[in-house]
């Protein structure tokens, strides 16, 4: 590659003239999405760079679940445009949108807990051995390289044969990250991974978003926390009744400003 | 077969913890226990050798039961899906249209029986309880229409052979229903259909996000139960030599109870068919000790239904 402006931060304009960089990973324009009389989307503009942590920010009803439901094919937009790697897409189902790498985080984890940390781990995508009706589990396999995904995100599970009902919060939600970003080849979706969380379990979420983006993974991190955004994300969006109510680098940025575009106390430049 | 679980944590818990997850075997031994000191007919060859084979017909309902409980549903269509099987097989069978072709009808219609139920939950999303409820009437109804309520006796070499034979000391139905089982814990353990099913039982919105077919794997359950009612069947017209439609309305309930003895949760998700298979042997078990003993066979569903809320109780402390 040659020079690769990714995060030197402070760069409004991505897109910008003379580059001829890589298009960025996702590039939505114009999303809309009604559901009945209810405008949840109003032309939402937003782009996801490769590699970076992008941060969606928005009060309550600004339409950051419904944007995350588009990105994940469970809602289809209305209108608008989604682009992936420059090239436009539709995303009818949430297949869809596994088959292009994106996996998603919800704040139900989506992990079942009387299954190991392997199953779950490797859930609907098991290893298998023999042939046709014979098909076996290859647990070994499995159980193995489990363990390499969590070592290598510094994961703290000390047993991947052990039941999820057994882990505390932040390692259930450390395993659905993990389980995320091994299998969610391009964009891994948060939303609000910490909500639930201690202290210090919030700050074992953190670290593992930042070796995420140490490792180039694409995240897109809804949260509340402006600290938390400040401390782990790139980039901010901020959304406000369906629409992008600004864009920030973090480095130009404070939590007043963030919180002032949230509520509308400070008019953000929209459609960064 | 059962997952690797790590010794309790709470010290004061553990005792109560681990006889719920052992209920069926620690009850199976205390009930040996009992008759032993009771009866010195109980513990005969001759007596748990037929004890074995009148416990395949209820281990082969509980494995079907087995299947549908895993995927946090219940199957009440057993109690009449057996009768059903075994009348059409008896139909087919004095209609002269041979023992082969008769047993095979009789396992279609168990599954199609099945099928319907698994049509009905999965893809039309009824409630399971009262689906099977409604089709345990509607296939009873059948039956007596079939049989015009008239025992069918089958006079079959076959399966009376089927009944009293075996190799060595090892009868056909204890093989029969050992390889029901195996192959229940087979599917359940060690294929990618068991994991859909744990999954799907233990959390229907995780399964269906991780891109599981949730409808697919219920229909798969209650399917497997329609079939394990069918060879229930076959096993039982070999052994009382005939189809009587209005029998064997408590091998529903045993079936039931097996698998809750034996440890898996009735919120799906959890399942163990070394517990069930216990759980069978111990309810029959109780059964063949009772008549041995003379205790009036009016005291039987007494003692099975106490057994149960026993297990319900114990379950209780079960995490």
């Amino acid at each position: 590659m040659t020079d690769t402006p990714a995060r030197t931060a402070g760069d409004p304009s991505p897109s910008g003239s003379a580059a001829p960089a890589d298009p960025p990973l996702v590039e939505i324009s114009g999303l809309r999405k009604s559901f009945g009389a209810v405008q949840a989307l109003r032309g939402v503009d937003l782009t996801l760079a490769a590699g970076e942590v992008t941060a969606l920010l928005g009060d309550n009803g600004a339409g950051k679940s419904t944007l995350v439901r588009c990105l994940t094919g469970v809602h289809p937009p209305d209108a608008g445009e989604i682009r992936f790697r420059g090239e436009p897409i539709r995303l009818g189902s949430p297949d869809d949108a596994r088959q292009l790498g994106i996996e998603t985080v919800y704040q139900t984890l989506g992990l079942i807990e009387d299954l190991a940390v392997w199953q779950n781990l490797y859930l609907n995508r098991e290893l298998t051995s023999g042939f046709g009706p014979f098909r076996v589990l290859d647990k070994k396999s499995m159980i193995s390289q489990s363990k390499d995904i969590l070592s290598r995100l510094d994961v703290d599970v000390p047993n991947v044969r052990a039941t999820v009902r057994r882990m505390s919060g932040g390692q259930r939600q450390s395993i659905a990250i993990a389980r995320a970003a091994n299998w969610g080849e391009t964009l891994v979706i948060m939303d609000e991974p910490t909500a639930a969380l201690g202290v210090r379990e919030t700050a074992a979420v953190e670290a593992l978003i930042r070796r995420l983006r140490d490792a180039e993974v694409t995240v897109l991190l809804v949260s509340h926390d402006m600290a938390q955004v400040l401390r782990v994300a790139d980039t901010a969006y901020v959304l406000r009744r369906g629409q992008t109510a600004a864009r920030r680098a973090v480095t130009d940025t404070t939590g007043d400003e963030l919180v002032g575009l949230i509520t509308g106390a400070v008019e953000g430049t929209a459609h960064a | 077969m059962a997952e690797a679980q790590a010794p309790g944590l709470l010290g004061g818990r553990l005792s109560v913890a681990a006889a719920a997850r052992f209920a069926a075997p620690i009850g199976l031994v205390v009930v040996f226990a009992v008759f032993f000191i009771a009866t010195p007919d109980f513990l005969t060859t001759d007596n748990i050798s037929d004890l074995l084979v009148s416990a395949a017909i209820l281990l082969v309902l509980a494995m079907g039961q087995q299947m549908v409980v895993t995927v946090a549903g219940i199957d009440l269509s057993v109690g009449s899906n057996l009768p059903w099987a075994a009348a059409v097989l008896g139909y087919a069978y004095t209609h002269g249209w041979g023992l082969a072709v008769s047993v095979v009808l009789a396992l279609l219609a168990a599954l199609m029986v099945g099928v319907v139920n698994g049509l009905l939950v999965a893809r039309l999303n009824m409630t399971d309880f009262i689906v099977t409820l409604g089709s345990l009437s509607v296939v009873s109804g059948f039956t007596l229409l079939l049989t015009s309520g008239n025992t069918v006796a089958v006079n079959s070499g076959f399966l009376r052979g089927l009944a009293i034979n075996g190799i060595g000391p090892v009868r056909w139905f204890w093989v029969l229903a050992f390889l029901v089982a195996v192959l229940v814990g087979f599917v359940l353990f060690r294929t990618r259909t068991g994991t859909y099913l744990l999954s799907t039982g233990g959390n229907i919105d995780a399964a269906r996000g991780a891109g599981i077919h949730v409808d697919r794997i219920r229909l798969i359950a209650y399917a497997s139960s329609g079939l394990a009612c069918g060879i229930a069947a076959v096993l039982f017209v070999a052994r009382t030599g005939g189809a009587d439609p209005s029998l064997q309305t408590d091998l529903l309930l045993s079936s039931i109870a097996a698998v809750v003895l034996g440890g898996s949760s009735l919120f799906g998700g959890k399942a163990s068919v070394l517990g069930s298979v216990a759980g069978a042997l111990l309810l029959q078990s109780l059964i063949n000790g009772f008549t041995l003993v003379n205790i009036s066979q009016y005291y039987q569903p007494v003692a099975v239904g106490g057994v149960v809320l026993g297990a319900a109780f114990i379950s209780r402390f079960q995490k």
